[in-house]
């Protein structure tokens, strides 16, 4: 009789186990990519900009992509398609943002870097992607990026595509950001 | 000594029950609750039947005709729930609780009053499930794979009794699988050791830890896709920081587990079936139970070959890829094995052996195509095709359900104590056998062809293929009417079934007299 509620208390902990597992797996995932960088994420901190030595060397190519997400009515996109920077270059690059609809909206942009390994070499200084954006209904901005590529980064990758996808959280807006931000609003 | 002790001890040590609703209400009786789960399971596939029946009339033809695209999805989604959920898993669970303390010499189910609770919740999961097909919006639509963010953000207002009916079947299922290793490692007969359990018994016990393990991960994603929901949680929302491939990875992983909970039961009764028809002892009993231990571990290592499209590194590609065809290895075992026990066998073809045989050929073509799937490039092209369809099919209807009806042929007559009617049998066996195959063959085609899945509507050329599809659906529908009537046949009347009602057949079961008393093994038998 012993033995038998041993195991079914082992077997209930078992239980316990695995479903905290489950949850587990959303940092475990998180740390796992972080580390490997096979999701396309890159940092959502800034990183200090370090004085990198430049590798004249060589060109890559960054590709920019923006689109928003199919709900979001914002207007979005960057200033140039492509461009061709050396390894520790810093470059600022603009995104135009344009909400055409009457009422404020706040928009997150969320990155993804393909190949996706490389976003462990695609350094942000500052970009409008660590926060949240308010624009209030008939504006626009220009929302800045301020990068380097790491010298680091392996000879095989000769281009590089930064895509944001912008989404609509107004929901989610934490108005303590608004003070630094109410110079472009109403 | 009081009046309830002795009513207690009466009820205990005879074949006196309650009679009507209230016997099988408060059974704890592991034959009445294994008949009930039988009973729902056969249910539930015909209902599940009749959504794959929608489902097929709406793709006789090209263009819409029946159906709008959105209830086509609800039939879809259904279908494959009830069909997971409702009828292979539920009857796996019957199967186990009427057979496990007969085959290990144990009076009953190892926790009786949890089985009867691990039943009962069961139908008010699929009441809630069914009920959402009638009420605004309708049922859920995202797949059974309810992938985020069409479960999330796409779904309609039902998606949180659609959660509900989940937690509640992964409950049942937790339960039931809790009292199967506890009465296998506790309660076996002297002398049947690990290694002399029958195979039926061990592919269960190793079935029951997967699902110990892979049941909460599921509770935990449906969770997820709950308070991403309706509690503005964004695990897989990717404006909140979360990751949509993030659901994929958690829900596979308990997915592909879920799988071999599908058919590694099918591979114990295939094993108990193809000795007794063929008269001989199973080859290589050792190398079965081996076989299905890794089987069952390496069904941890593989889930990521759902996700191949998801664009994934190389790296997890291959290994993803080498790890999947790893598993048809123990699984070719497994065949080999079979087809080795059937050698120079003395073999008869009753009805169960048949289904055993069909089993045995059909689910290697699903296996075959499942080893086609696993090659990553090849995959890119399968993905989300009919390929799939036919794939999964092969598996788990001429596979898992094959597998089970084998199961009920085979020990029906130690259920009822009458032989069922042969002339019957065989012709259930054939039109179920002919008709599944022009129901799912002509899927790898249409497949490999391009043919979306999911889609109620198609390009023109598929036209041919899907109406001789559905013609092929529509009579494997039918055919199983014929089952009915033969299992209702049996359960009325017919010849009497001996103690060892086949001739070949082994094992503590067929100890006992047919039909098997209500309490057996009272006093456990000694096994040599």
């Amino acid at each position: 009789m012993n033995a038998k509620q041993t195991l079914i208390g082992k077997l209930s902990l078992l239980v316990v186990a695995m479903f905290a597992f489950g949850y587990a797996l959303v940092p475990l995932y998180e740390v796992f990519c972080d580390i490997t960088g096979i999701n396309g994420k890159t940092a959502s901190e800034p990183v200090s900009a370090e004085e990198a030595i430049v590798d004249t060397s060589r060109e890559i190519t960054i590709e920019f992509i923006a689109r928003p997400n199919q709900q979001m009515p914002w207007v979005f996109k960057p200033e140039v398609r492509r461009m061709r920077v050396h390894p520790g270059e810093i470059h600022i690059m603009n995104y135009v943002a344009e909400n055409p609809t009457l009422r404020s909206i706040v928009g997150q942009a969320v990155p993804s870097v393909s190949p996706g390994r490389a976003a462990l070499f695609f350094h942000k200084i500052e970009c409008f992607c660590f926060t949240q954006q308010y624009l209030a209904g008939g504006n626009d901005m220009l929302m800045p990026l301020q990068f380097y590529v790491d010298p680091a980064l392996p000879a095989q990758y000769s281009t590089i595509t930064l895509s944001y996808t912008l989404y609509d959280v107004t929901d989610q807006w934490q108005p303590e950001a608004q003070d630094n931000l109410s110079e472009l609003g109403e | 000594m009081s009046t309830v002790t002795t009513a207690d001890h009466h009820d205990e040590h005879h074949d006196h029950k309650p009679t009507g609703i209230k016997r099988w209400l408060f059974t704890t009786n592991h034959k009445d609750i294994g008949s009930m789960y039988l009973i729902f399971a056969l249910v539930m596939f015909f209902i599940g039947g009749a959504m794959a029946m929608v489902i097929r009339l709406e793709l006789f033809q090209p263009g819409l005709q029946f159906v709008d695209p959105q209830f086509f999805n609800q039939m879809t989604t259904v279908h494959g729930l009830i069909m997971v959920f409702g009828a292979v898993m539920p009857a796996f669970t019957g199967l186990a609780n009427w057979m496990i303390p007969m085959m290990i010499g144990a009076p009953d189910m190892a926790l009786p009053r949890m089985n009867n609770w691990s039943f009962w919740i069961l139908p008010f999961a699929f009441l809630i499930l069914l009920m959402t097909l009638f009420m605004p919006g309708g049922g859920p639509d995202f797949g059974w794979t309810f992938y985020a963010p069409l479960s999330t953000t796409y779904s309609n207002d039902t998606t949180a009794l659609f959660v509900f009916s989940v937690h509640i079947m992964g409950i049942s299922s937790i339960m039931g699988a809790i009292n199967v290793i506890v009465t296998i490692v506790n309660m076996r007969a002297p002398g049947m050791t690990w290694m002399k359990m029958p195979l039926f018994v061990w592919t269960w016990l190793i079935t029951a830890f997967l699902l110990i393990m892979v049941m909460p991960v599921l509770a935990g994603v449906v969770t997820m896709v709950l308070t991403d929901k309706y509690f503005a949680t964004s695990f897989f929302d990717a404006a909140g920081g979360g990751d949509p491939v993030l659901f994929q990875h958690i829900f596979w992983f308990f997915g592909h587990p879920e799988v071999y909970i599908m058919i590694l039961p099918a591979f114990g009764i295939i094993s108990a079936i193809v000795p007794t028809f063929a008269r001989k002892k199973l080859f290589g009993y050792a190398s079965m139970v081996y076989a299905t231990a890794s089987i069952a571990i390496l069904s941890f290592l593989v889930w990521a070959h759902h996700m191949f499209t998801t664009g994934m590194p190389v790296f997890a590609l291959l290994f993803f890829m080498y790890t999947t065809m790893l598993i048809a290895v123990p699984t070719g075992v497994k065949v080999f094995n079979w087809v080795a026990t059937m050698w120079r066998g003395a073999m008869t073809f009753e009805v169960p052996m048949m289904f055993a045989l069909a089993f045995i050929v059909l689910f290697t073509i699903g296996g075959l195509s499942g080893v086609m799937l696993a090659i990553t490039p090849a995959d890119f092209q399968y993905h989300d095709t009919y390929f799939v369809v036919a794939h999964f099919h092969y598996v788990l209807v001429s596979g898992a359900v094959f597998s089970i009806v084998a199961a009920v042929y085979y020990w029906l007559p130690k259920w009822t104590g009458h032989m069922y009617d042969e002339r019957l049998g065989q012709m259930h066996f054939w039109c179920s056998l002919i008709s599944v195959n022009l129901l799912f063959f002509p899927m790898h085609f249409v497949g490999l062809a391009g043919m979306p899945r999911r889609i109620p509507d198609y390009a023109l050329q598929f036209a041919d293929f899907n109406a001789i599809i559905s013609v092929g659906g529509f009579l494997f529908g039918l055919s199983q009417l014929i089952f009915v009537w033969v299992l209702i046949k049996c359960a009325r009347g017919g010849e009497k079934a001996e103690a060892r009602a086949w001739e070949g057949a082994e094992g503590l079961e067929w100890e006992v007299p047919s039909p098997a008393p209500y309490h057996t093994f009272d006093t456990p038998p000694e096994v040599k």
